[in-house]
């Protein structure tokens, strides 16, 4: 049913950036276990439109992002719908760690000394994303943190579950607009592993059969059916 | 964490009353504390803050919560920017916790939280966006709009990691107070959400009190 479009493997501590048109489906592997994918989304047409994780959160009565859940920009509208997802718990509310959090942690190892093994960033890997496309820091907000499980415990206190690793899981984002992708593979800001750690991702863009009308994303909760409803609107007056 | 103010509101430098639905926007120099008062309870202030030297930095909900370890913020935390520097500190607050996760509302979130007939109803990004068109000077677009605090809401995150608005546990003349570590620019909308129970569909004013 599904058909292979491309293919590539995105090396630890890299960053890229690519758009992706509504209907196809985005398939991403943690191959080794234990990598961190920051990701950003914008409406290519419209680059003040993006991905808006407090919408995401309340409108899904969600704090972590599984199967089901939709992807909502700031417009109301569905980026992409989390169709499959064998990890089950990815973060969107920590951020990204920046040069200085990095250095802390670990070090600093520039690219003049260590070239690929450096201490890359995922706060400048956004930065040299974004200004491909005329955008800077203002356009950053809260990022998803892909393959990372962030829990709150009954005081309200953040902690990284660092137990929850599966190397091979996947995560399956179908698009539902064309979008604006921006990611990179630097790692958690909560991440505390002694060495820095360097954890590729692989990405297989690939075609997405038509949404039947018992899509699980799409009856998840009644708020992804507008959401949807939404979506519909924004395609038909194009 | 419930700690009480040392300021009296007759020594204030200033009082505004804001009405729910209405912006304000004013500069809070560096060492000036801000109060805002919930005047008749459940209310929420939806807030925005900006470096008043360089508005590229701003609040930043992520950074704080991050930083902090916590998602809930009350007397003892420090609002974080974008940079990762401290804007203020929350010195006293009598409601005990605030939201930062749950963001503002909008008309085009309310259309999906719900009713899509719920498109045209007033919402707190609205009044920012007529914040925005009404100080040209500051040079802010949409884009300077980012996530915010919504003092006096109470958004509980389950360990099942589900997310709850839940009744608000702030009451008529509850406050939060915080000193600016910076010069700041503070918007707020104060919120005219007619569709959510915790404010029980009826918004409220708030009071912003400054001292020296
Ligand atoms: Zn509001």
């Amino acid at each position: 049913m599904t058909e292979t479009l491309y293919q590539y493997t995105v090396p630890a501590a890299a960053h890229w950036s690519l758009r992706i048109r509504r209907g196809t489906t985005l398939r991403l592997t943690d191959v080794e276990g234990g990598a961190n994918l920051g990701m950003m989304l914008y409406n290519p047409e419209d680059l003040l439109e993006k991905y808006n994780a407090p919408d995401t959160l309340k409108c899904q009565h969600t704090f972590k992002l599984t199967q089901g859940n939709c992807l909502y920009s700031d417009m109301g509208r569905i980026f992409c719908s989390i169709t499959e997802d064998s990890f089950g718990w990815h973060d969107t509310v920590c951020g990204t760690a920046n040069k200085a959090m990095v250095q802390k942690k670990w070090g600093e190892k520039n690219y003049q000394s260590a070239h690929n093994e450096w201490h890359q960033n995922g706060y400048d890997s956004f930065l040299v994303e974004l200004a491909k496309y005329g955008l800077n820091g203002k356009d950053l907000a809260s990022n998803l943190n892909l393959f990372s499980k962030v829990v709150v415990d009954n005081e309200g206190n953040l902690s990284l579950d660092a137990k929850h690793i599966k190397a091979g899981a996947n995560i399956s984002l179908r698009f539902e607009m064309d979008t604006l992708v921006i990611l990179h593979t630097c790692p958690h800001p909560l991440n505390s592993e002694a060495a820095y750690p360097y954890k590729p991702v692989h990405c297989e863009l690939m075609t997405t059969p038509p949404m039947p009308e018992d899509d699980y994303c799409l009856n998840f909760c009644p708020e992804n059916r507008r959401g949807f409803e939404n979506n519909r609107l924004y395609h038909f007056f194009r | 964490m419930i700690q009480e103010s040392t300021l009296e509101a007759a020594d204030a430098v200033f009082r505004q009353t804001v009405p729910a639905g209405d912006y304000f926007l004013k500069v809070i120099a560096a060492g000036q504390t801000l109060r805002i008062l919930d005047l008749e309870g459940n209310q929420a202030a939806d807030t925005l803050f900006y470096n008043a030297n360089d508005v590229s930095e701003r609040y930043s909900s992520m950074d704080t919560i991050r930083e902090q370890g916590n998602i809930y913020l009350t007397a003892g935390s420090k609002l974080m920017s974008n940079l990762g520097n401290e804007m203020l500190v929350i010195v006293a607050d009598t409601c005990g916790r605030h939201d930062t996760l749950g963001g503002a509302c909008a008309t085009e979130s309310n259309s999906v939280r719900y009713d899509l007939e719920k498109r045209c109803m007033h919402a707190c990004r609205d009044s920012w966006m007529l914040a925005i068109a009404e100080h040209e000077e500051l040079g802010f677009t949409k884009r300077d709009i980012t996530h915010n605090i919504n003092f006096f809401m109470n958004v509980p995150v389950t360990a099942q990691g589900g997310l709850t608005f839940e009744d608000g546990i702030s009451a008529p003349g509850k406050y939060v107070e915080m000193n600016a570590a910076m010069d700041v620019i503070v918007v707020i909308s104060n919120c005219p959400q007619l569709n959510n129970p915790c404010n029980g569909y009826n918004p409220t004013p708030v009071e912003v009190l400054i001292w020296n």
